[in-house]
């Protein structure tokens, strides 16, 4: 163990901690004001923000301090040392980063997207000067809007931290960023020609903790202070980023990352940040359908289910040539699909379970790439966007083969369904992007009866006799498990359309349990039913969910 | 005894850049004698000499030498500095010019004693008349065996030097700034620790080293520990940090003198014998009102500090940053010293990397204020704001990664602290007759 002392009060770290005086101060409850350090990319140790007195305890007792200010980033916590935050010399310095901060800077805090969560606001209100001495002109300096797609660069209001440059550097590889010019005239842009648009580009307006860099995407949408964060997974691949849905009155405005060193670490990918219109997309199924005639027509959430309950008492009585397959979608939570297959097995036990389809998006797709694009050597990774384009495929399978190993295939079900050996189906999806292909719909014509379960239209329900809507991640408790078997809990953030009964409440109903559905007795139902998911019999995964087989991260 | 001159001993000889002709003169001698050494001989030589950095900061290069890790398998670097961008300084400019082949046996030599492979000279590149003359001489090196594999057959002594020109920033004369450049890199100074000589030029350990400390090398070599201290000051026995400050050096007299040029004389010599018995005195008989002892970012002293000796502490002692590159700049009683502070803080503005903020900002800060001075609209106060910043940017306060802060915070402090009534006259008589003395002057 190790003895800091920080602001009189001794604290403890573990020898091998290796942490610098920013984390070992935030262990005594003291806050380092800090911009350009972040513990996922290099120290640079310019921004100067961080500074603090620095001594050492000698053995005998004394404490001798060094003579000049240190930067706490740079400098690391070692048994004996001593820190002050909060001395004279400490706040003169804070306030006059801060002042030279907002020398160039316009002020223009009502028109700017991160007013609220501004690192300047923050620090200039706690550590700064109430005005500027200034008598000159400020510099101006064109803002840019060709800095990549998703990005646009307030570069008057930049602090020149290079958290920015350092991540196109470091973590994306890609290298699109840089700064020009010297003095006070450095200026964060691109090379000519080159925008920032790699998959990983958004993290850099999370990084930015001024409001330089700006998401296209969120641009003067919504103040900050009227947002709302829930704690939530992202669905758009088997890596599972852990996520912060920030969302006001039932619109969901921005996704962020939610640190989780054992998924996504401090960072999410462009597909899946942005990858959430489809939660306020007013085009999805509103209210059940049922096939009348040739059309299909709303019914009641009543009727519905009396009329799917006794279709599956009906097909269960039928035998060999009325088999029904029930396809769970690998973007269904673990309960949900629970639900649906204790449901199944209490109306039509002989019924088959199958997989649902998945998008295939091809290999993984590592950083950090060369600047050219150069591949990046797995035992480098510092991220990774899964090929496999769904959240919780491995979860789906641990279920499915509980049931029936080994579950059916999205293909083998297809070639049944053609070839008569299966003639019923009941597709519960849930991938916003599905739409069925020409060759999907050709071979499903051949069942007997269909019914589909989805988000949004995805070309089945032409042929379905029932179409039930479904509900998105954003609205949804439940948990997922990545491709790496770590299980995390998703809470949900907006309401779903009026009306609309998500999956695991119409199974619910189904099953006529008692009470409303519960997200975590479900899931310690499923941990007390599964051996490999027994570690999930808990209230709450935590912050950073629980991995199945703990020490499994190298995969 | 009469100072007998040894860098530029041979700087007016006819053809003396030819390596025959250099040869003729004792050259390349040093080296031989060194090559009759181990390297921790050479290493050990340099240390008993004393001989501390010339290119400003004055740090004992034995020492510097001795910070190598110890049996490092390789490749250790060694880095020329002839980035010479400190305002007024020109003397490497001189050796290298003049005497290119002093400057590379000098460099062979220390390359040998720190066993560096390979030496990379760090050119300012407006130095075009350098960059041939030292290419020249490179190119004769390799011809006649003082370059490339088992050097003048001493076998496994392997060398190679490569000119890399600057493209023009006064930061790549920083030592980590320098390493950065040559590896590709905007020159922004690195944190340091690590240190280069653990961990620099392509994270390899690395050696910079000024042209004429590498040149005073070769003579420590040829001429022996003892001879370089017999010149110099001793250390200063009630100041036990001072290593003292020995052998000769080249003042670089510029400015409102007769005759400005480099001169070499011992460490030491007070700055006002300098300028009378040397430069010939003030120009068009003048007096000084007041002198840059060793470069713009040592700050200024007055008429009445000129008895100072221009040692490595002598300037301190008046409240200088320090001897820094030895560059002597006279500023005659006619001269203003709001402009003379405004051209200051307008370089280091211009120059400032841009890296740390106190640095980017408080230089940028202190021009405009200058310039709004100058312009005829300052404040009394605007001088309390330029102290408070002054005194706030460096790495002595520890708020900047580099020592550009320190060399643009010290004229800034030494001209409000020494000349501050002239300060406050200027603004009290501009501000009254303002609208005559509105200059077309822009900020940078
Ligand atoms: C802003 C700045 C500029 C510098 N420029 C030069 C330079 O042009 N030439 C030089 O030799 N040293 C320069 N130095 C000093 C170098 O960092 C370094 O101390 C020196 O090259 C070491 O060589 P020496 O020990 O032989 O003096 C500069 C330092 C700073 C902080
Ligand atoms: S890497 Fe995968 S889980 Fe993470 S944000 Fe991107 S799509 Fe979502
Ligand atoms: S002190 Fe100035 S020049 Fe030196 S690294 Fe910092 S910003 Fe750059
Ligand atoms: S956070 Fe330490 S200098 Fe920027």
């Amino acid at each position: 163990m190790a003895t800091i002392t920080v602001n009189g009060k001794d604290i403890e770290i573990g020898d091998q901690e290796n942490l610098n005086l920013i984390q070992a101060a935030a262990r005594a409850g003291v806050a380092i004001p800090h911009y350009c350090w972040h513990p996922a990319l290099s120290v640079v140790a310019s921004c100067r923000m961080c500074l603090v007195e620095v001594g050492e305890r000698k053995p005998e007792g004394s404490i001798v301090m060094q003579p000049r200010l240190l930067p706490a980033c740079q400098t690391p916590a070692r048994h004996g040392t001593v820190v002050v935050t909060n001395s004279q010399k400490v706040r003169a310095a804070q306030a006059a980063v801060l002042e030279y901060l907002l020398l160039n800077h316009p002020l223009d805090c009502p028109v700017c997207d991160q007013a609220g969560e501004c690192w300047l606001q923050d620090y200039s209100y706690k550590y700064g000067r109430a005005r500027s001495r200034l008598r000159d002109e400020k510099l101006l300096r064109p803002d840019k809007d060709y800095i990549g797609e998703q990005i646009v660069l307030f570069t008057d209001r930049c602090v020149m931290c290079t958290r920015c440059v350092r991540f196109t550097r470091e973590i994306s590889g890609t290298g699109e960023l840089e700064v020009i010019s010297r003095g006070d005239h450095a200026e964060i842009d691109i090379f000519p020609g080159r925008p920032c648009n790699n998959k990983l580009a958004g993290n850099v307006v999370d990084l930015c903790p001024v409001g330089a860099l700006c998401s296209r995407d969120f641009l003067y949408k919504h103040r900050v202070w009227f947002l709302r964060s829930q704690k939530s997974v992202c669905p758009h691949c088997a890596t599972g980023c852990s996520i912060w849905i920030d969302y006001n009155k039932n619109i969901v405005y921005r996704l962020r990352p939610r640190y989780n060193p054992q998924a996504n670490g401090h960072f999410m990918c462009d597909d899946g940040r942005f990858g959430y219109s489809h939660v306020n997309n007013k085009q999805r199924l509103l209210y059940p359908l049922a096939h009348s005639g040739d059309n299909l027509v709303p019914v009641s959430w009543a009727d519905l289910k009396n009329e799917i309950r006794e279709h599956l008492l009906n097909l269960a009585k039928a035998g060999q040539d009325h088999t029904l397959v029930v396809v769970l979608s690998p973007w269904l939570t673990l309960e949900e699909s629970w639900l649906a297959i204790q449901w199944i097995n209490t109306v039509c036990p002989q019924a088959k379970f199958a997989h649902g389809p998945l998008r295939d998006a091809g290999a993984d797709d590592i950083y950090p790439k060369g600047p050219r694009g150069e591949p990046c050597l797995p035992d480098r990774a510092k991220f990774i966007i899964r090929g496999e384009k769904a959240p919780n495929c491995r979860g789906i399978d641990i279920l499915l083969r509980h049931q029936q190993n080994p579950p059916l295939t999205w293909q083998e079900v297809l070639e049944a369904v053609e070839q008569g050996t299966l003639q019923h189906l009941y597709f519960v999806g849930g991938d916003p992007l599905y739409k069925a292909s020409d060759v999907e719909l050709v071979r499903l014509r051949q069942a007997r009866s269909l019914i589909v379960s989805d988000i949004f239209p995805n070309g089945l329900e032409t042929l379905a006799r029932w179409v039930i809507p479904g509900t998105t991640f954003a609205e949804k408790n439940g948990t997922y498990i990545n491709s790496r078997g770590l299980a995390q809990a998703l809470y949900q953030a907006v309401q779903p359309p009026d009306g609309i009964w998500p999956e695991a409440r119409f199974f619910w109903e189904l099953l006529e349990l008692a009470g409303l559905y519960h997200a975590p007795t479900v899931r310690r139902q499923i941990a007390a039913a599964i051996p490999e998911l027994s570690p999930l019999d808990l209230d709450d995964l935590g912050e950073h969910g629980i991995l199945l087989t703990p020490g499994a991260l190298a995969s | 005894m009469e100072f007998e001159p040894v860098l530029l001993r041979h700087i007016a000889v006819p053809g003396i850049q030819n390596l025959e002709v250099y040869q003729a003169h004792g050259g390349y001698n040093a080296l031989h004698q060194a090559l009759e050494l181990s390297p921790e001989q050479v290493v050990q030589m340099v240390k008993e000499s004393g001989l501390r950095g010339r290119g400003g900061a004055g740090f004992p290069t034995g020492i510097k030498w001795g910070f190598l890790p110890k049996d490092h398998p390789g490749p250790i670097y060694l880095c020329v500095n002839a980035d010479e961008s400190e305002p007024g300084t020109f003397c490497n400019r001189v050796l290298m010019e003049g005497d290119p082949h002093q400057v590379l046996e000098g460099t062979i030599i220390s390359a040998y004693a720190i066993r560096a492979r390979v030496a990379y000279i760090y050119l300012r590149y407006e130095y075009g008349k350098s960059y041939r003359v030292l290419q020249r001489a490179i190119d004769e090196l390799y011809k006649n065996g003082f370059l490339g594999r088992n050097i003048l057959g001493k076998a496994g002594f392997d060398l190679d030097i490569y000119i890399h020109r600057g493209a023009g920033a006064y930061i790549c004369g920083e030592e980590t700034g320098l390493i950065e450049s040559l590896e590709g890199k905007r020159a922004w100074p690195r944190i340091k620790p690590p240190f280069p000589a653990v961990q620099g030029l392509f994270q390899k350990p690395t050696i910079v080293n000024n042209v004429e400390t590498l040149a005073c090398v070769k003579h420590i070599v040829e001429r022996g520990p003892t001879w370089f201290r017999s010149m110099g000051v001793p250390p200063d026995p009630n100041n036990p940090r001072d290593l003292g400050s020995f052998g000769p050096k080249l003042y670089c007299l510029s400015g409102h003198v007769n005759q400005p040029g480099c001169y070499e004389l011992p460490l030491g010599i007070p700055a006002r014998e300098l300028i009378e018995k040397y430069g010939g005195g003030v120009w068009q008989g003048r007096r000084a009102k007041a002198i840059i002892p060793g470069g713009l970012s040592m700050g200024f002293m007055t008429a009445e500090e000129l008895d100072t000796p221009l040692d490595f502490n002598g300037p301190m002692r008046v409240g200088c940053l320090g001897l820094g590159t030895a560059a002597v700049i006279v500023i005659d009683d006619r001269t203003s010293m709001v402009d003379v502070l405004y051209n200051s803080c307008r370089f280091f503005a211009h120059e400032s990397c841009g890296q740390c903020t106190p640095c980017r900002e408080g230089t940028a800060w202190m021009a405009k204020i200058l310039a709004r001075i100058r312009r005829g609209q300052g404040y009394l106060d605007d001088l309390d704001i330029l102290l408070e910043i002054a005194n706030g940017i460096g790495i002595i306060p520890g708020t900047t990664i580099c020592g550009l802060a320190d060399g643009a915070a010290w004229p800034v402090k030494t001209a409000i602290t020494k000349f501050r009534a002239e300060f406050e006259e200027y603004i009290r008589n501009s501000r009254s007759r303002q609208a005559s003395i509105l200059a077309p002057l822009t900020t940078h």
